[in-house]
């Protein structure tokens, strides 16, 4: 009897002490989830990817944008997230060999380029005040959807450019520069705006540190690939398409970015440390000082990927189409078509008619001699030929119309 | 969060039931159809089609419910009114004069052409807000159509469509000449069909292929068409159009065989479930041209004739619906093949080595009777070395003039010749056949001037060289080493102090 009791004693307490364990083994594993839930406070990621170089010489900068918007694709950013320019054509320049396609290493083994590309602003579109319309979001009320940086206070916002740079400017399109200041502005009219949570500014040029020299605004870091008085270099060319395939910093961070998947834990101190002096021959700087959380706690997939949440469920959910009432619809048109009058299609060419309207306000009636059967008009709505208002006898002395598509 | 989501699904699960009681949605079809045209050039042409066509009033009932016709374009009909739209992006231009006259031609660059409807107020502010929205879905600066590029046609550019007044105020065309095409604009076009790039015809639209060709031009069409024959309801139809040419020397090395691989990198593997015809016609009216004959693999089991632009032509009819064509090997891979007879002439080519041998070029040709034959040759100029130039370069250079040994059937039969009898002028050549005689003839030669150097030049930089090397390095060496010092005028010998005694005599200074 009591050692029936004490077993049951016995029992109990190990069930209890079982069941405690478990519960604060679930209660820390839920304390765990809600912690990486709550680690960073974006919701939303977005991508500016900005190449602004134009000519076939400077093909690199377009492989450069191009493998991180590829990258920045692949980790989950939609390309509704995503805010393109590319200041050039290079996949379709008459001068590459390989149509259709743009390569980040030699012996092309890899086209950043790909099948599923959306370029949002390309060739005159790029230029210093489109570029500050997008960040700051003054942009005109017609602009479609694909063109707009739709962030708000809790986006995450990785803004990429590269190009060709000095001290303190960015040079677009070879005709106009933007000016360290006036971009640390734009950032700060984002930040009072609230249309950024945190910023990932990265930038490959030429003397890249001193763009980040000037910003002031709150949860910015900021990457470059050379200091003040350094020049970035480019990587390797390729003897077939003849020009540089990538800059040297870009394609450090390509292969680095080549090994993060959606749910790696790296952090930015590691992206920090690509591209050494040895390789790069420039020395990348970075600035963290108006970031509040530590770079070894920015996952790097808070910038370049866009985590979602999302629950499976397992069961099937039937949609099904409605034929019921169908039939009796299409009865009803039939019947009412009895009442209406045919409709026809536009003559193409009725002659007839061109002679005889009324062209911009003068009633010319112009016959041609000798007319022959066949008639085509002729249009050139080109801004470069006038053609004056003279009398209508000018208008007989000018040569014949012919046949023209022969 | 984490239970929101169960809540969305009941939701929705409520709704399902509720939301049958609208009205059902209208009958959209589509057919897709490709074209494949051996070019008289030796280029191979591709056209695809894909219509869509909506049993549906867009502008009269509230449409929320899209199948096969895409949301974004049934929007823009509604939202600005359309009555057409036709846009089109193209690189490059259809050469007429070696491939023939196209079906659907369009301009190098953009091309936007819309009819708005008659209740439109303000066509112009219309026409603007389309032309960015339309960038934003092609991903093409579209938005650069303003009023210095827009024209508004009077005579040309009617409706396609059904139409029941022609007012050509509602009516706006604009193209953008410097407009690129890519890979960026064809990805949305693709989207929005229905199968996507995932099954049917459209699996063969790869970029890498379609780029890499003497012409593309992919095309939008959207236009208010008859529903029946009897015509007395309005349907949409929007057509999507890419045709490519793919160039002989480029794509095919210089042969004149085609098959879908070799064209598109892809085969036909299934067709698209949602289309109600999925066609691929082949043109074979080239059957028998030129001693050339087409064969086609696998053999179509059903043709086509029909006058297209005018001209006769048969088409190889290939059912992608119909399971005998792609069941046999699961994938379809049609195939072209130029077949020719065995060879009737005789070419022999011998190009020139410089400085070693001349260029030799014999052709056997049969003439036809009543025509005029031409043969051209194309040669490149080459430049001499300066010392094989001649005396007079100014003249020209002499090309030899070309041979023609003919053999002429003669109206008359000829005796045979007897060398001893006959006179001289009647057996200058030796005759075997009575019934045609040889003749041998001669072009003129050929002037050609090449660009003559300036041979005075050399003489010129010389003496110019000399002359500087002589002022400038002379007057310096003389400046480095020679010293100057002064030199006192010697007081002089015994022969020097006689002849001042004979001046003195004389008057004159001494020396």
């Amino acid at each position: 009897m009591v050692a029936s009791s004490f077993l049951r004693k016995c029992l109990t307490t190990l069930a209890g002490l079982l069941l405690l364990s478990f519960g604060s083994l679930a209660a820390s594993q839920i304390e765990d989830q809600t912690e990486q839930f709550f680690r960073s406070g974006h919701t939303n990621n977005w991508a500016v990817l900005v190449c602004t170089s134009r000519f076939w010489f400077n093909y690199r900068h377009v492989a450069n944008t191009l493998s991180v918007y590829r990258s920045v694709k692949r980790l989950g950013i939609p390309d509704s997230h995503i805010v393109l320019m590319l200041a050039d054509d290079m996949a379709c320049n008459p001068r590459n060999p390989k149509p259709a396609t743009v390569f980040s290493h030699k012996n092309m083994e890899l086209n950043v380029y790909g099948d599923d590309v959306e370029v949002d602003y390309r060739s005159y579109e790029v230029t210093v005040e489109n570029f500050l319309r997008v960040l700051t979001g003054r942009i005109p009320p017609s602009t479609p959807r694909s063109k707009r940086l739709l962030s708000d206070d809790r986006s995450n916002i990785l803004i990429y450019m590269t190009g060709h740079g000095g001290n303190g400017f960015l040079k677009f399109q070879d005709s106009e520069e933007i000016t360290n200041i006036e971009l640390a502005d734009a950032f700060e009219q984002m930040w009072q705006k609230r249309r950024y949570n945190e910023l990932l500014f990265i930038i490959d040029t030429c003397q890249g540190a001193s763009m980040y020299e000037r910003f002031y605004s709150p949860n910015i870091m900021a990457l470059a690939s050379s200091q003040v008085g350094e020049d970035s270099l480019s990587h390797q060319p390729d003897p077939a398409i003849g020009v540089h395939l990538m800059d040297r910093y870009t394609f450090y961070v390509l292969e680095f970015l080549e090994e993060i998947n959606p749910a790696s834990q790296t952090n930015m101190n590691d992206l920090f440390q690509v591209c050494p002096k040895s390789l790069c021959v420039s020395t990348p700087g970075h600035r963290t000082d108006l970031f509040q959380r530590d770079p070894k706690n920015v996952l790097i997939t808070d910038f370049f990927g866009s985590v979602r949440k999302v629950e499976i469920t397992t069961e099937t959910i039937r949609l099904q189409p409605d034929l019921g009432n169908m039939e009796s619809r299409y009865k009803k048109e039939w019947m009412d078509e009895e009442l209406m009058e045919p409709l026809k299609y536009a003559e193409q060419l009725p002659v007839a008619q061109i002679i005889h309207q009324d062209w911009s306000g003068h009633h010319r009636i112009f016959g041609i001699p000798g007319a022959s059967k066949h008639f085509s008009v002729i249009m050139i709505p080109s801004n470069t030929l006038t053609f004056s208002e003279q009398s209508p006898l000018s208008w007989r002395a000018r040569p014949q119309v012919e046949d023209h598509c022969r | 969060m984490a239970a929101a989501l169960p809540l969305v699904l009941f939701v929705l699960l409520l709704l399902g039931p509720v939301g049958r009681g609208h009205a059902e949605p209208p009958r959209d079809s589509l057919r897709e159809e490709l074209v494949i045209t051996p070019l008289p050039s030796g280029d191979v042409a591709a056209t695809f089609q894909f219509r869509t066509r909506w049993d549906s009033e867009l502008q009269r009932e509230e449409v929320s419910h899209y199948r096969l016709f895409p949301k974004a374009l049934g929007q823009l009909i509604s939202k600005y009114s359309l009555r057409e739209l036709h846009l089109s992006f193209t690189q490059g231009f259809w050469r007429t004069r070696y491939w023939g006259p196209p079906f659907l031609q369009a301009p190098s660059g953009a091309e936007l052409w819309v009819w708005f409807q008659d209740t439109v107020t303000d066509v112009d502010k219309s026409w603007k807000e389309l032309s960015n929205v339309l960038s934003g879905i092609f991903c093409a600066s579209l938005n650069f159509i303003d009023s210095t590029n827009t024209v508004t046609p009077t005579a040309s550019f009617k409706p396609l469509g059904l139409a029941n007044g022609t007012d050509h105020n509602f009516l706006r065309y604009a193209v953008l000449p410097r407009e690129v095409v890519c890979t960026e604009n064809l990805t949305p076009w693709k989207k929005l069909l229905p199968c996507s790039s995932k099954a049917g015809l459209s699996v063969l639209l790869k970029a890498d292929r379609l780029f890499h060709t003497s012409y593309h031009s992919q095309a939008v069409h959207i236009r208010p068409v008859c529903r029946n024959a009897r015509c007395t309801s309005v349907s949409w139809e929007l057509r999507q159009t890419l045709s490519v040419v793919f160039d002989a020397f480029v794509t095919g090395q210089g042969k004149k065989d085609w098959s879908l691989f070799r064209m598109f990198s892809r085969t036909l593997t299934e067709p698209c479930p949602l289309a109600s015809e999925s066609r691929v016609y082949v043109d074979i009216t080239g059957y028998n041209q030129d001693n050339e004959t087409l064969e086609v693999t696998p053999p179509p089991t059903t043709t086509y004739q029909d006058v297209i632009l005018g001209a006769r032509k048969t088409y190889a009819v290939y059912d992608l619906l119909d399971t005998a064509v792609i069941n046999n090997s699961r994938n379809l891979n049609l195939q072209l093949k130029w077949k020719s007879p065995p060879e009737s002439g005789y070419v022999h080519y011998q190009p020139a080595q410089d400085r070693l041998q001349p260029h030799l070029l014999e052709m056997l040709i049969q003439l036809p009777a009543n025509s005029a034959t031409k043969v051209s040759i194309q040669f490149e100029r080459a430049l001499l070395k300066w010392t094989e130039y001649t005396p007079d370069p100014n003249h020209g250079f002499y090309v030899s003039p070309s041979v023609i040994s003919a053999l002429v059937p003669s109206t008359v039969a000829a005796k045979p010749v007897d060398w001893e009898e006959s006179p001289l002028f009647k057996s200058l050549y030796p005759v075997s056949d009575s019934s045609s005689y040889f003749v041998r003839l001669y072009t003129e030669p050929l002037l050609v001037n090449l660009p003559t150097p300036d041979f005075s030049m050399p003489y010129n930089v010389i003496c110019l060289t000399c002359t500087v090397v002589a002022v400038c390095y002379g007057s310096f060496y003389n400046l480095l080493t020679r010293t100057f010092h002064i030199e006192e005028p010697s007081t002089g010998g015994l022969a020097k102090r006689l002849a001042n005694l004979i001046r003195r005599a004389r008057g004159v200074p001494p020396l």
